[in-house]
């Protein structure tokens, strides 16, 4: 089964909208609750980055027996340094991302937290690609 | 509704409201639930990385993101703290997601202490 979403950069009040569909695929799947928080949390985070940072972007859900994978893909600065990135803490989140809740520089190292596999591949000035693995 | 393990130690949301002089927005029926644990905080990023589920967030983080955020890591119970008003888009997000929302004129750091001191756990 596959999903697709489309984000739209600096628009928070539909931030967590493919999350949020997300979520109610796997509860109609009957996955375990700790498992859907895990993966529904870390692609929140992502969503929330891509509009956060980015101009736009686009979701990939792919779901298959025990398994899922989300890709999140935008277009936007990019990400210099993704080490730097990864470290709790640092970020680069706008005065106005701030006062929405988020850019506490803690979305990267969640989003390691709750998923199994992580790769984050970037290109300055182009975009960024996240993908991540859940296992259940 | 019933969201503790066991009754002792839990608070009800009733018993929240009277405390906080806090009303019920939305999610009336949810008047009776009991509570185990709250946690405070302004910052979703931080409420993002919490492990326990079911709690009563207690924030004056008053604005949309604030209910995916509890959507997300299955927060059923919010108190908007400092006399935020929630906003219409915040309530129909809350309905769908069968959230209980209260508004309480206190300081987060009242309305912890308060808490706090009638036997309402912390998460760490």
């Amino acid at each position: 089964m596959k999903l697709e979403f489309n984000i739209e950069g600096g628009n928070f009040s539909r931030a967590g909208h493919a999350s949020s569909e997300v979520k109610k695929m796997l509860k109609q799947l009957g996955i375990d609750a700790r498992c859907i928080k895990s993966i529904v949390i870390a692609l929140y985070e992502g969503e929330v980055n891509v509009v956060a940072h980015a101009y736009e972007g686009r979701i990939l859900v792919q779901m298959e027996p025990h398994k899922i994978t989300t890709e999140i893909m935008d277009k936007g600065p990019g990400i210099p340094d993704i080490e730097l990135a990864m470290q709790e803490g640092y970020s680069t989140a706008s005065k106005e991302v701030r006062e929405m809740g988020f850019g506490a520089g803690m979305g990267l190292a969640n989003m390691k937290k709750n998923t199994d596999e992580l790769t984050i591949e970037s290109t300055v000035g182009q975009g960024t690609t996240v993908k991540m693995v859940n296992y259940f | 509704m019933i969201f503790a393990k066991n009754l002792f130690n839990t608070m009800q949301v009733s018993k929240i409201c009277q405390l906080l002089d806090a009303k019920i927005i939305c999610g009336e029926e949810h008047a009776q639930a009991n509570i185990e644990r709250g946690y405070s905080s302004d910052l979703m990023s931080d409420v993002l990385t919490l492990d326990t589920d079911h709690l009563l967030l207690i924030t004056g983080m008053c604005n949309l993101q604030t209910i995916r955020t509890s959507e997300m890591a299955d927060i059923r119970f919010i108190v908007f703290v400092r006399n935020k008003k929630v906003t219409d888009e915040m309530l129909e997000l809350a309905r769908e997601n069968n959230l209980c929302l209260l508004e309480s004129p206190f300081t987060l750091f009242k309305a912890s202490g308060i808490l706090y001191q009638a036997g309402l756990k912390p998460v760490y």
